[in-house]
């Protein structure tokens, strides 16, 4: 089996989806010729040509309105935001009318479109090539929110993107996106929506994470398994709706949680799971339900030494692991 | 450039080829917008409904652009003040009555929006928002789809002009001019964004003017007229259509009535403006030319008057007595995927929501 980086298994998946499915486009800054700025599409305008490939105005408001049209009119729009920063003049057009559309319509309706942003931090992107979005998003019903960490990952959840009738936010790790190398299918496998996935199983304690986070979980792991700390990775993969059962099925077996991401700490998912595991799992609990995360400053800042202190890292997540440990 | 006249635009008076057939249709059309709107009216202030948002006064617009419509073929994507134009397009007034009261067979969304939120995959009608002209870009991109996939169709969108302030307006003109797409926006400007004269709104005379800056022709016109705003839409659809690209049409019209039921317009213009449009009512003004064509007679504008009250009398009656959606329905749907949309809801967390 080929191995890929995160990149490079989400540019085979949409030029698979560009080949074998007519309805569907690609449309962002700078898609075209370029390539786009990570060059996730490389080499498709090339194949497809211009009116598959549609190089857009810099004005992320009508690159995802355009799409939630094109969507509504039989085409299945991959929109791209070029850095998940620059989302936030479509928010009234993904929250108030893609999420909306079906519900609204009381079904009649639906907007079959896939949102790609690059996002998160630890690439001296400071405050505004860095942004995890994810908890401003997830907080809304009918719009899927999915954030793969792995090249299978990336290609498989993309292809399931691509089979659901529904807006889909698909945020990329943009650290992630060359860092990250692993075998990847060559057919258009699918990786399940609303699935988590135990990465690594261990019996002394849960530690929840996706993204960039959970790469340094899985670090953190290895460092904890030389002292004796079995830690059970669970990475969530699709972050709303979350994977309810998964995440009670590893805490309910462990008795401790730590739930790890680089959103900064207050209304970050990480409460929301908090909350799910305490209503839910109460019983089991061993341990206090534990939270790392950014601080709550407003964004990540550029200077090297800000930047790090701001990261959870795989040091930090096994310091906050091992005093769980030992609760 | 400023904005082009009526005469500028077309290349023939389109309406000159409307039969009596359709002239009447016409009338008979903006009748029934108004004989519904005046009955919502009244509905809200004998406390039956909860809200009303109205049309009335914007007929003439609404309804002769929608028969310059490929019916079945082209899109709508409307605003809350379009109940002439879907009408026209053929939702009922039982479909309209039934979403006031909110009743569970409402077509638009069994119940879930306020009032005028009008949709219907079927007519090709595209579900809305309140939030304004957020439906321009969106529109655009129908019209992309439509351009891309070779179908023919031409998209109609509509909006007032408080709404031209927002980016969504100017991102999705944008996109029409870059890419020449079959699209037709239509500016209802009836001279207030709720309480705000068009001075508040915008540094322009016209809305029409903003144009030429998105590289499409911008065309002013009297919209209380209903012939020349036909005429208007016509040509537009048909540059549209043929590959020539959108247009953008603005029609000068009025809100004779307060924004919505919760508005009070004595506190922003005098009754004398008021009373000098209602003078120029494009329904008043369309029987008036009818008369003098010998196409309407005395008789005959009684009998489609009781036609139309008959109408709105039927859907009123049917409306009222139509059942409630279940309380229930509202968790659905959210999602097409029914394993994620029970996941959105689980049955333990309503449970506790219903104990407090």
């Amino acid at each position: 089996m080929p191995t890929k980086n995160n990149l490079e298994a989400l540019r085979e998946g949409m030029a698979q989806a560009l080949r074998r499915d007519p309805r569907v486009i690609i449309t962002g800054e700078d898609v075209g010729p370029r390539g786009g700025v990570f060059r996730a599409t490389e080499g498709l305008y090339a194949e497809f040509g211009p009116s598959r490939v549609i190089d857009s105005p810099l004005s992320e408001l009508s690159i995802v309105a355009v799409g939630i049209g094109m969507a509504l009119n039989g085409l299945r729009p991959i929109c791209e935001i070029q850095f998940a920063d620059f989302i936030h003049p479509a928010f009234n057009q993904i929250v108030n009318e893609a999420a909306k559309i079906r519900y609204r319509s009381n079904g009649d309706y639906c907007v079959p479109l896939i949102i790609r942003a690059p996002y998160g931090g630890g690439i001296s992107g400071g405050l505004y090539h860095s942004q995890s979005i994810e908890a401003i998003f997830a907080h809304t019903p009918g719009l899927y929110v999915l954030a793969p960490s792995t090249p299978y990952d990336m290609k498989g959840l993309f292809n399931a993107a691509l089979q659901v009738d529904d807006p889909v936010l698909f945020l990329e790790h943009k650290r992630a996106y060359r860092l990250i190398k692993g075998e990847v299918p060559g057919d258009d496998y699918v990786v399940p929506i609303g699935k988590a996935e135990v990465k690594r199983a261990g019996e002394d304690l849960t530690i929840i994470a996706y993204g960039m986070m959970l790469h340094e979980a899985l670090k953190a792991a290895e460092a904890l398994a030389g002292e004796g700390v079995a830690a059970e990775i669970l990475d969530l993969r699709t972050l709303s709706p979350l994977d309810k059962p998964a995440i009670l099925e590893s805490v309910k077996k462990t008795g401790k949680v730590l739930i790890v991401h680089e959103d900064n700490l207050t209304g970050g998912l990480g409460g929301e799971i908090a909350a799910l595991i305490a209503q839910e799992a109460f019983e089991y609990l061993d341990g206090p339900i534990t939270r790392l995360a950014a601080p709550d400053v407003p964004s990540m800042p550029f200077s090297h030494p800000l930047q790090d202190f701001f990261l959870p890292n795989a040091d930090k997540i096994a310091a906050a692991a091992r005093r769980l440990a030992a609760y | 450039m400023p904005a082009l006249t009526t005469q500028e635009f077309i290349s023939q008076d389109h309406s000159a080829g409307l039969g009596e057939d359709q002239l009447l249709a016409m009338y008979e059309s903006m009748l029934l917008s108004r004989k519904l709107d005046e009955r919502m009216w009244i509905l809200h202030r004998q406390g039956k409904v909860a809200f009303h948002i109205s049309g009335l006064g914007q007929e003439a617009c609404q309804v002769g652009a929608a028969f310059a419509m490929e019916r079945g073929k082209d899109w709508l994507h409307p605003y809350y003040r379009d109940m002439a134009f879907v009408l026209a397009l053929g939702l009922t007034p039982r479909d309209l009555m039934l979403a006031l009261y909110g009743k569970a067979e409402d077509s638009s969304s069994g119940g879930r929006q306020m009032p005028a939120h009008y949709s219907s995959k079927a007519l090709r009608i595209i579900t809305g928002s309140s939030p304004v002209a957020t439906q321009v870009p969106q529109a655009a991109g129908v019209a992309f789809a439509s351009k891309l996939r070779g179908l023919g169709e031409v998209t109609v969108t509509c909006l007032g002009e408080g709404a031209t302030a927002q980016g969504d307006f100017h991102e999705g003109l944008n996109w029409a001019g870059i890419h020449q797409l079959p699209l037709v926006v239509i500016v209802q400007n009836n001279q207030y964004a709720i309480s705000e004269s068009t001075d508040k709104e915008m540094a322009v005379s016209n809305v029409a003017d903003r144009g030429d800056a998105y590289g499409l022709p911008g065309v002013m016109y009297d919209g209380n007229d209903v012939m020349e705003s036909y005429s208007v839409a016509k040509e537009a659809i048909q540059r549209a259509r043929s590959g020539r690209g959108p247009s953008l049409l603005e029609a000068k019209t009025y809100r004779p009535v307060p924004h919505s039921s919760d508005d009070d317009d004595r506190t922003y213009r005098s009754r004398e403006e008021v009373e000098k449009w209602k003078r120029r009512d494009p329904i008043l003004h369309c029987a008036k030319v009818l008369r003098e064509r010998n196409i309407l007679s005395d008789a005959l504008a009684q009998s489609l008057l009781e036609r139309v009250m008959a109408k709105v009398d039927d859907a009123d009656q049917y409306a009222q007595q139509a059942p409630y959606p279940r309380p229930e329905e509202a968790l659905w749907p959210v999602f097409g995927d029914q394993s994620h949309a029970a996941q959105s809801a689980p049955a333990r967390e309503v449970a506790y929501a219903h104990q407090e």
